[in-house]
């Protein structure tokens, strides 16, 4: 699903952000992504998200190369990816149906279609109730679903989540991780960059651990070796 | 991407049809509600580009009246024969029974030297000096009308025949004062189009500067939809429409307020009429006006979104 091989980004200034980053994430394989901030988590995934473009190395998503993408493609490969924010990226302007509804919108299905298939993501993460809510009125822990919601409702083959609880209380992050790993037995990959190593370590999942660019934990390939480079800034 | 997996469950081929159709409608219906929903901007919006259009309207208006009127002037294109001081008033009306008969001629009237004077002292009042003059000055005239359908070129053949008659004195066509009128006009015509391209490219920056601040105040719902997958095209659209909508609520209220302004000067109008016992009729838009007054106006809204969007979407990238 994903593949990195050795992936550099360098940011105008010099600052590696990524640092010669090999991974593999098959299909339907789950895992967490994790180290300290600044260490890169959220450069990964803008690279899988064709936010960024790597400097170096080449990102593949599913065999497709998001080097080399052009730029009217990007769009239709992100339909391929469901993304769920920190702070989830609703839009107050509209009820949860719609916000929820948005991918499909996009995509062109009929309305009954979407209005089925939303319901269905609704239902997923226990919001089935609140469709005619406005996203100001829910709690955060349910404006997070709906977010979820919205990330699945097109049936992605990839979920990424971005610090996914990084705003809720222990009780609400393992309900939301919950739903990533109910997606991730249906066959969906599953990418979570989090820093609650507490609550990681609880869900027996690989875990990617960045450190200043570099991958120093991949717990996604047996063989893996720490190689000893180090980044020429910060030492 | 394998195409298995982006067309799943794609919709079928009409559906797709049916189904973009749809969104474009539920974008426009989406767009209208947008704009009801910020009532403040959006009256302030519509009222500027009303005003702004109005002027040129209300100017069209006017000149379509005078061209008009200067329509009923030309039908009373006229030649005035003095005959000689020496012609007998039997004799001249002999001739003027002469000139009825004659081709491209449509009517003519006698005026007496007697009758002549008689209104010139009325008139005039100067009545008092006029009778210390011994003789009457004023020749019989006879006042020809051409042929309505008669083009300048047989007018000024008439007036060539009839200026040779021995009993003329002299033939006056009375058209350079028309000429000189149309000459106005033509620059009244000009001024009105430099006028109105101005206006429409002040309609142009007041729409695509409000879908500028549309486009800013959305920001991020731009990037969240590009993020979830919305190509350009999709997310143009709902601004687009805005810009319809602005165009189209603006292009009727400007006509909204010239209808009003008309209503308003039209007592006076008609009691000039009156004053002048003529009776010329004033008008209004007409639908072909109005269509053409809405659909230009949309236009404009189109384009000057057009323009925003073009400038500023594209630059909007997640990052």
């Amino acid at each position: 699903m994903i593949e990195f091989h050795n992936v550099t980004k360098r940011y105008p200034g010099g600052y590696d952000a990524l640092n010669n980053i090999s991974l593999h994430l098959g299909a339907g394989e789950m895992a967490f992504l994790t180290g300290h901030s600044g260490a890169g988590k959220s450069t990964l995934l803008k690279i899988i998200s064709l936010i960024e473009k790597p400097t170096r190395g080449q990102a593949l998503l599913n065999r497709i190369n998001l080097n080399t993408i052009p730029r009217y493609r990007v769009p239709y490969v992100r339909r391929n990816i469901g993304i769920i924010f920190q702070d989830h990226q609703l839009l107050f302007d509209r009820p949860v149906f719609d916000n929820v509804s948005m991918p499909l919108v996009i995509q062109g299905y009929r309305p009954q279609e979407i209005a089925k298939r939303t319901r269905a993501a609704l239902d997923k993460v226990g919001l089935l109730n609140k469709e005619k809510s406005m996203p100001i009125t829910l709690s955060g822990g349910e404006q997070q679903r709906v977010g979820i919601a919205r990330a699945v409702v097109h049936k992605p083959m990839l979920l990424l989540a971005d610090e996914p609880t990084g705003n809720l209380d222990p009780i609400l992050s393992r309900e939301i991780m919950q739903i990533f790993i109910d997606f991730h037995q249906v066959g969906v990959s599953v990418l979570v960059a989090s820093h609650d190593l507490s609550l990681i370590d609880e869900l027996q999942k690989p875990v990617l651990t960045l450190n200043r660019g570099q991958l120093i934990e991949n717990g996604l390939d047996e063989n893996f070796q720490q190689t000893e480079y180090y980044s020429s800034v910060g030492e | 991407m394998g195409s298995s997996n982006t067309r799943r469950d794609r919709p079928a081929t009409t559906n797709q049809m049916v189904a973009y159709l749809m969104h474009h409608l539920q974008t426009l219906i989406f767009s209208l509600g947008k704009i009801y929903q910020s009532p403040t901007t959006t009256i302030m919006t519509v009222a500027v580009i009303g005003i702004t259009l109005s002027l040129p309207g209300g100017f069209y208006l006017f000149l379509k009246n005078i061209d008009a009127m200067s329509g009923d002037f030309r039908s009373t294109t006229q030649i005035t024969l003095y005959l000689d001081l020496k012609v007998e008033e039997g004799n001249a009306r002999k001739l003027q029974k002469e000139i009825d008969l004659m081709q491209q001629v449509q009517s003519t009237d006698f005026v007496s030297r007697h009758n002549a004077l008689e209104t010139f002292r009325q008139s005039s009042g100067f009545g008092k000096s006029i009778d210390t003059l011994s003789a009457n000055p004023l020749p019989h005239t006879i006042i020809v009308e051409p042929d309505s359908n008669a083009d300048t070129f047989a007018v000024k053949t008439l007036l060539n025949r009839l200026r040779v008659l021995p009993e003329v004195e002299i033939a006056k066509l009375d058209t350079e004062w028309l000429e000189r009128l149309y000459t106005i006009l033509e620059i009244a015509k000009r001024t009105v189009a430099i006028i109105t391209l101005l206006f429409a490219c002040a309609v142009l920056l007041i729409i695509g500067n409000t879908i500028r601040l549309d486009i800013q105040n959305r920001y991020q719902e731009i990037i969240v939809t590009k993020l979830i997958g919305a190509t350009n095209a999709f997310i143009r659209r709902p601004f687009l429409y805005g810009g319809i909508w602005y165009g189209l609520l603006g292009g009727l209220t400007s006509w909204l307020i010239v209808e009003i302004g008309y209503l308003a000067i039209s007592g006076p109008l008609g009691r000039l009429n009156l004053l002048y016992q003529s009776n010329l009729v004033f008008v209004t838009f007409s639908l072909h006006d109005f269509i053409i007054l809405l659909s230009s106006s949309t236009l404009l809204g189109l384009a000057g979104s057009w323009i925003a969007v073009a400038r500023h979407l594209n630059k909007i990238e997640p990052t």
